[in-house]
């Protein structure tokens, strides 16, 4: 094949934006138009301003079920039978609400000003991520990007970090609401009430914000590390939810209960932490954010995700330097990333994952929404669903994990039935050019130009070896 | 959703997203026997399947999970078998499965991600290795097909490697037209990482022809077991499960994924009629739970699990254990069950004698990194 470099224009275009909207002016000066979009970004755009609220589904569920369960008590039998409705108008609302959010996504992906910085928004929901594994999960999962994520894309990492630990999802998927302090007064009570009964710990949320969130695996933390920052992370929970919580309490917010908070002093990675309630695990946290760790692990994450699966290690360095000087703030992150020479190399760096090929794919085409075509279940069929992928690592972000024989079969198959009812409007010859400027390999541009129909050659072109990568 | 795609429409959410994801992926390779390895992603907690209900520490451990309204199926005087695996109690009582108790790959820490990596890699620690260890397996055995296919649409890191493998899942999308994939087909010739991808896409789409297409434990392990009477079918298949990270409320989950397990099992059984008999299915996760039932009603990360052998070529109706004991002093670092038999070893004697390669050969291909000692061996009937 003869492979072109790739353009300036194409770079910063598709493997720092989301791909080229081909009507859009194209960029003159390439790290000028990336800087600039930090001006642009929207944090709070439309269409996911006027989501609904998930907090109040979850909570009338849960009222409805425990109402339900305590006028059963008599006649147990019935109880199965009276919840089934309850349950299946639960599920239909809370898929609704994760379908209405993945469109928003999809929408604020395809109309944004600020592309580069909509890509980092993903890049840290996925960093941060929860999976939807359940009906509570899909009824939160787009709030979680909209508020604990996207105020914080151009601010500094560990008001992102906070954000996203007191977000009501998080507390649900990594089981906080669930952990209470085994000596706290609310144990003690409980244990009172029925003897035997043992409420306790539940380190989940403790260990994978360690591992994954902040200092990353094997950096020398220990058990003993995990197990006492979930003690200091004891009383951490939802104002409207979980144990003890207020029936006119608000779903949507973090709140500290206090009875449920271990007592004492902790010590975790040599330090102790004598702070009262609801500041011990936040200064924790706070250190957590600080620590070289930290600003090793996510400078190896973003290298990875921008100047490929092996990131260079003068790239990373350079970005790890950069998080500890300036206190994590990601503006100048992002900055060292757009003025380094390596994420520029001239040849595709990235595998595009099902989502960034979608989005891509619709961008190219200049579509300015998502229109009848429901994202939700297009990234379920090319195996990314999103804001779901499974486990608390979240997506993997090398080729390995997307390049493989049935997912290539999929995007030919999904492409031919994304481009047949625009083949008398998108001229596929021209808009190659446009969306890979001066970069689109010739043995491309010829199998386009002599493909059977336009929608064909559009088809053809959304799955060349040129636009599955970046 | 990797078996079955529906496409346009949300994937599954609820009661059935306990069961996260099963995928499969199956290597041909020249041999009349079949090795099915089944991992457990999430580390599911052996102490709950394979119960040490004869143990005096136990019910004190478990508590409310210790005492569950069905009875467990007794195995023998010390173990019982969780109440929903009733296939596989079956199995076990005819012989054809046996539970190894107490083991460990050599993965000392409690990250999902880095034991699961090691699991699958075979190495002594995470990321060490880049291919996976039943690759290698694959790579003993003399190939008689150009290509291997897979029924899943990513390959798992067990089964990546030099040795091709692939992956398929049947689509609910239109078949392009043929123009289209002439195109593609010359535009990925010439393109070094895709050319062998869409090579095995096309050999595999076109033997799955008439397979299930549900994405349900059962319609799963007839699919697997479609593949695998095939005359030029693979020989190795692996299918991956999810959902066995019980940190709450895990009666009921993990009864649910156990259920899930089980139907899978029998389907395949049932699916692959006469060669039951020269299959081995084995069943692992890359650690256990703790041996206490934590605040939650669950467990947190452990270190020793329970290992699964199912087939007609097992020498089953045994649990194999040289038990630790549950005692405060018997735990490893105060709190999990210790294992104290090598995962590996296990691996490397069922693999071997499964596929008839000696079970030392064979450990030295898989686990070079960590050779495990001596491979366990009389596990398979001869």
């Amino acid at each position: 094949m003869t492979a072109r470099p790739l353009s300036a224009a194409a770079i910063a275009l598709n493997r720092f934006g989301l791909g080229a909207c081909p009507g859009d002016d194209q960029p003159m000066e390439a790290r000028r138009w990336l800087l600039e979009q930090f001006r642009d970004f929207e944090i709070r755009p439309a269409g996911m301003a006027t989501l609904a609220d998930a907090g109040i589904v979850v909570q009338r569920y849960r009222a409805q079920q425990r109402a339900l369960k305590q006028a059963a008590g008599a006649a147990p039998g019935t109880l199965e039978a009276s919840l089934k409705p309850i349950r299946e108008a639960y599920m239909q609302t809370t898929r609704a609400l994760y379908r209405d959010a993945v469109q928003a996504r999809a929408q604020s992906a395809l109309t944004t000003a600020a592309p580069f910085v909509e890509r980092m928004v993903h890049f840290w929901s996925n960093h941060f991520c929860i999976s939807t594994d359940n009906p509570e999960l899909a009824a939160y999962a787009g709030s979680f990007e909209r508020d604990a994520i996207r105020p914080h894309v151009l601010g500094r990492f560990s008001d992102m970090l906070l954000a996203v630990e007191q977000h009501p999802a998080m507390l649900i998927y990594l089981n906080q609401i669930a952990s209470i302090g085994p000596d706290s007064p609310a144990a003690l009570k409980a244990e009172q009430r029925e003897p035997g009964r043992r409420l306790g710990l539940n380190e989940n949320l403790g260990r994978e914000i360690m591992e994954l969130h902040t200092l990353g695996v094997r950096s020398g933390y220990s058990q003993a590390d995990v197990t006492e920052f979930a003690r200091a992370l004891t009383g951490w929970t939802i104002d409207g939810l979980g144990r003890g919580h207020d029936r006119e309490g608000d779903p949507d917010a973090f709140a500290f209960r206090p009875m449920q908070h271990e007592p004492g002093p902790r010590r975790v990675m040599g330090h102790t932490y004598d702070q009262a309630g609801e500041d011990q695990a936040t200064a924790v946290l706070l250190d957590l954010a600080r620590s070289p760790a930290t600003a090793s692990h996510v400078a190896t994450k973003l290298g990875r995700h921008f100047a490929g699966d092996t990131p260079p290690p003068r790239l990373v360095a350079r970005l790890a330097q950069e998080f500890e000087r300036s206190g994590g703030d990601l503006p100048s992150l992002y900055r060292v990333l757009i003025l380094s020479p390596e994420p520029w190399a001239a040849t595709p760096l990235k595998f595009k994952t099902p989502w960034e090929w979608t989005i891509s794919a619709l961008r190219g085409m200049d579509q300015t929404g998502p229109g009848q075509l429901q994202l939700a279940g297009v990234q379920s069929a090319l195996g990314q669903p999103v804001w779901k992928p499974g486990s608390p690592a979240g997506w993997d972000d090398t080729a390995a994990s997307w390049a493989a024989p049935d997912a290539l079969l999929r995007r030919v198959e999904f492409a031919s039935r994304l481009a047949a009812p625009f083949g008398d409007r998108i001229d596929a010859r021209v808009i190659g050019a446009r969306v890979m400027p001066a970069s689109l390999s010739e043995a491309t541009a010829e199998q386009v130009r002599r493909s059977e129909s336009p929608a064909s050659a559009l088809a053809l072109l959304l799955v060349s070896p040129d636009f599955l990568r970046r | 959703m990797l078996v079955r795609r529906n496409f346009l429409s949300c994937a599954a959410l609820g009661a059935g997203a306990l069961w996260v994801n099963p995928q499969m992926a199956l290597a041909s390779v020249g041999t009349d026997r079949r090795f099915v390895f089944i991992i457990q992603r999430g580390a599911a907690d052996g102490l709950d399947i394979v119960r040490p209900c004869g143990d005096p520490a136990y019910s004190a451990l478990r508590g409310s999970l210790a005492d569950g309204a069905s009875k467990p199926i007794r195995l023998d005087g010390l173990f019982a078998l969780h109440p929903a695996m009733v296939e596989l109690g079956r199995m076990y009582a005819q012989r054809q499965a046996l539970f190894v108790h107490a083991v460990a790959s050599p993965y000392r820490d409690r990250s999902h991600f880095d034991g699961q990596n090691v699991l699958e890699t075979g190495g002594s620690r995470p990321y060490q290795l880049k291919d996976g260890w039943l690759n290698r397996l694959a790579s003993l055995l003399p190939r008689i097909r150009d290509e291997a296919i897979a029924v899943a649409d990513t390959v798992p890191m067990a089964l990546r490697g030099k040795t091709p493998v692939s992956s398929y899942a049947p689509s609910s999308l239109p078949q392009p037209s043929d123009d289209l994939m002439t195109r593609v087909a010359t535009l990925y010739d010439a393109d070094p990482q895709l050319h062998p991808l869409w090579d095995a896409a096309l050999n595999a789409s076109s033997l799955a022809g008439h397979v299930s297409a549900k994405q349900d434990p059962a319609s799963l392990g007839r699919l697997s077991a479609s593949f695998l009477v095939q005359e030029n079918g693979p020989r190795i298949a692996m299918i991956e499960t999810g959902g066995w990270d019980t940190h709450n409320a895990q009666a009921p989950r993990l009864a649910a994924q156990l259920k899930a397990l089980d139907t899978m099992l029998a389907a395949l059984q049932d699916g692959l009629g006469a060669v039951w008999s020269r299959t081995t299915v084995l069943i692992a996760t890359e650690f256990g739970r703790t041996a206490a039932i934590n605040g939650t009603g669950g467990t947190d990360h452990g270190t020793g699990a329970v290992a699964i052998l199912a087939g007609g070529a097992v020498r089953g109706g045994r649990v194999i254990a040289d038990w630790p004991g549950l005692a405060a002093g018997q735990l490893y670092e105060q709190r999990d069950l210790r294992p104290t038999t090598g995962l590996d070893a296990l691996i490397a004697g069922v693999a071997g004698e499964s596929l008839g390669i000696d079970p030392g050969k064979v450990a030295r291909a898989l686990f070079a990194a960590a050779p495990p000692g001596r491979p366990m061996t009389g596990l398979i009937v001869a």
